[in-house]
């Protein structure tokens, strides 16, 4: 009797961490460096297979011709992922980094492309590496027009936690004293293009509601960031780069928990429930299925941070239901899994130009430009079709000519050089929070690991739709007005979740009656977890949301710790 | 091992002459049939290699099509990554493309001399982008549209098309937004 339970004790003792981080993406990376090095044991529990920066980085360094698809998917990739297939970074390289779609299903009650890599590092290893601040404009947008819940933070809340990232991120980016675009701790911008220039410029003195193009600011790397980078200008990052060229947990946040020596990071460990302890009120930590041998086992920790990707942790928290908390873990709110947003975007224009027949550019740059947001950041700008607004990226160049231009030896010679200069933009919208944009867990479907799958149920409605039509037409204006010719418009209308910022199913917000987690990312109902993945978002802005969710961890890392500290949790 | 070596030692597996061998080895064959399955022969292969380069010859600058073995990589891509009715169409096409030659030229593709080639597919070509302009979207892109996508992407993917008709450079290394370009110069390959 006295052994068993001196043998249990010893299991329970190897399994017990200070902190628990679930999920090893852009967050959980930076919550596994955070607690680590503030001198937590850490446990990191990712679901997928291992990736070692460069190591793994399979295939990165082939030229075009290496490859049997010269880069294409094949029908062997839209058959078993015909969802991740789709994805602008998913090619005959990085296809690896993606799920199989059979192997990983959800229920798409409405159309819902759900792009994933289920992997160390998560979607950090294909990201679109754009980095932008928030600014007031947004973070008080949800109490101006009553959309969602008022967030519980300022921007001066969360300036200071941009400027402790963004150095470490590495982004590179211009200073351009904008109030709806606030500047960062910036490497060196890269450069635009000749034509970027000119249409940049024009933009400028054709607009009087201060409009501006400028360089996109994004986690690749001008400078060297300790030993990482810097950037080759290769543009192949979604398969990896053996430079370290971007920011990735791979490359960067976990070999920093790593070498504190205090992280402990376990592969195929997929999290099925946060255990609770009605006791004390608080969770004692996880079960887990080994993704491999199927067999569960428990971890405990005093805090832990779910940072599980927005829907995988919706997941965990509406199958952890218990008695204490009946519709999911922290969720007396009902709020869990409801408010889901992503972005709309996939819509835009286009033109060329006869100018600078005489210049070409060198290098590929994994970067473009960016148009902030100009709608709805002052009375003079206010629309009356719809709230919020949206932002463009795009990029210019020269390609070569088209297909349609003849046979043989002169046709040839004109493939060979350079066609017309052209500049492209494409609109990233605000999608509001709706109560009714819902992810539920599935009554009768589950995966191969007994786990019910995901009912995703969202979709646009009027105010996203109305502002479409002025991103389209908006982009087609600016275009004109900035001299190309031949100028298009295009809207491909994509579902909800392929523009992959999908969040909001956790939210912060002042009242636990209507929000999940507090203006530290701490449940309001379960003090010692902190969610700070995309699902602890109020609203959704139009800036890509990463580096935000980054500055949340590192700020309620630094909270949860004082809090420990404080024995307050 | 040569073809009548190949068909003897088959004909010895089977314990005696196949019907038809002697036909065969006589050097009097059939009209040929292109493109009769997804697994293309060596003389669908070589085909497919003359289409190409007289898509994408080769000239003073660089070598053609051929050189890239670009009906190998027809073969692949329609093969690999060719929906079932898109590979229907390709597979087709092979023996249209063969037949309207007969019918503009009395010969067959292969019989063809390089400028009754050329002018044949300036033809072809129009047609084709005359169907493209006027099809609907669920109709099937035209045969030859497919082969001269394949030639285009095949060649200037290939080392030869990206070094040799075009610029590549695997690592740049930095990033200038304007420079200097006289005519002349060659493109990017990526």
């Amino acid at each position: 009797m006295g052994d068993t339970l001196n043998i249990n004790n010893k299991a329970q003792q190897q399994n017990t961490y200070d902190a628990i981080v679930v999920g090893s993406g852009i967050s959980g990376g930076w919550a596994a460096k955070e607690l680590c090095e503030k001198g937590l044991k850490t446990l990191v529990l990712e679901r997928g297979r291992n990736v070692v920066h460069i190591k793994d980085y399979t295939g990165t360094n082939k030229d075009p011709w290496e490859l049997p698809h010269r880069g294409s998917n094949d029908n062997k990739d839209r058959e078993e992922s015909p969802i991740q297939s789709k994805c602008y970074a998913y090619n005959e390289v990085s296809g690896k980094f993606f799920v199989n779609d059979k192997e990983h299903p959800y229920n798409q009650v409405k159309p819902f492309d759900w792009i994933r890599g289920y992997h160390v590092g998560g979607r950090s290893l294909m990201w679109g590496r754009q980095c932008y601040r928030w600014s007031d404009i947004d973070f008080e947008a949800n109490a101006k027009d009553g959309f969602g819940v008022d967030w519980p933070i300022r921007y001066k809340d969360i300036a200071p936690w941009y400027d402790y990232v963004e150095p470490f991120v590495g982004i590179s980016g211009s200073i351009e004293n904008l109030p709806q675009l606030p500047d960062g701790r910036f490497l060196p911008p890269m450069e635009m293009n000749c034509i970027e220039k000119q249409v940049s410029e024009r933009i400028k003195s054709n607009f009087s509601d201060g409009r501006r193009m400028i360089i996109g600011r994004t986690a690749n790397h001008t400078a060297k960031v300790g030993d990482r980078g810097p950037c080759q200008y290769r543009n192949k990052c979604q398969d990896g780069c053996p430079f370290g060229g971007y920011f990735s947990s791979n490359a960067a946040t976990l070999p920093a928990a790593a070498r504190t020596g205090n992280m402990t990071l376990r592969p195929f460990s997929i999290v099925q429930e946060v255990i609770y302890d009605k006791g004390t009120k608080k969770a004692k930590g996880v079960r887990i299925i080994d993704a491999e041998t199927m067999k569960t086992e428990e971890y405990y920790a005093k805090i832990i941070f779910l940072n599980a990707s927005t829907l995988g942790t919706t997941h965990i928290l509406l199958n952890s239901a218990s008695d204490a908390f009946p519709n999911g873990l922290g969720n007396s709110s009902g709020q869990v899994g409801h408010n889901l947003m992503d972005h709309h975007y996939d819509v835009g224009a286009y033109g060329e130009s006869d100018d600078f027949a005489d210049q070409y550019y060198y290098g590929r740059r994994p970067n473009g430009i960016y148009i902030p947001r100009f709608r709805n950041i002052s009375e003079a700008t206010k629309q009356k079709e719809y709230v919020r607004g949206f932002g463009y990226q795009g990029d210019g160049g020269r390609g070569r000519r088209s297909i349609n231009e003849g046979i043989g030896a002169e046709y040839k010679e004109s493939l060979t050089e350079p066609g017309k200069w052209s500049l492209g933009i494409g609109s990233w919208g605000e999608h509001l929070p709706y109560y009714e944009n819902v992810a539920r867990l599935s009554k009768d479907k589950k995966d191969k690991w007994g786990l019910p799958l995901l009912d995703i149920d969202c979709e646009y409605k009027a105010n996203e739709l109305a502002m479409r039509k002025d991103m389209m037409n908006s982009a087609a204006e600016m275009l004109e007005k900035a001299g190309l010719k031949n100028v298009g418009t295009y809207d491909a209308m994509p579902p909800p979740g392929f523009c992959i910022h999908e969040m909001g199913t956790a939210r912060m917000g002042r009242d636990p009656k209507t929000s999940v987690l507090n203006a530290n990312n701490q449940m309001h109902d379960v003090k010692n977890i902190f969610i700070t993945d995309g699902s602890c978002m109020a609203s959704s802005a139009c800036q890509n949301p990463s580096v935000t969710y980054m500055a949340l961890t590192a700020r309620a890392c630094h909270f949860a710790v004082n809090e420990l500290k404080k024995r307050n949790i | 091992m040569n073809r009548r070596e190949a068909l003897s030692s088959v004909a010895l597996l089977l314990g005696g002459t196949i019907v038809g061998t002697e036909f065969f080895l006589s050097g009097c064959k059939p009209e040929r049939k292109y493109g009769e399955s997804l697994n293309l022969s060596p003389d669908d292969i070589s085909f497919l290699d003359e289409v190409g380069e007289t898509i994408l010859p080769t000239t003073a600058s660089s070598p053609g099509a051929k050189a890239t073995k670009i009906g190998e990589f027809m073969k692949t891509i329609v093969n690999d990554c060719y929906e079932d009715k898109d590979q229907k169409t390709f597979l087709e096409g092979m023996q249209k493309l063969n037949d309207a030659c007969k019918t503009k030229n009395g010969k067959m593709f292969l019989d063809c001399d390089d400028k009754q080639r050329h002018d044949f597919l300036v033809d072809l070509d129009k047609e084709q982008k005359e169907y493209m302009n006027k099809k609907k979207p669920e109709d099937p892109s035209h045969y030859f549209r497919m082969m001269k996508e394949l030639t285009l992407w095949g060649y200037f993917t290939s080392e030869i098309g990206a070094t040799k008709a075009l610029r590549y450079i695997a690592v740049p290394g930095k990033y200038e937004g304007c420079v200097p370009y006289k005519k002349g110069d060659k493109a990017w390959a990526t």
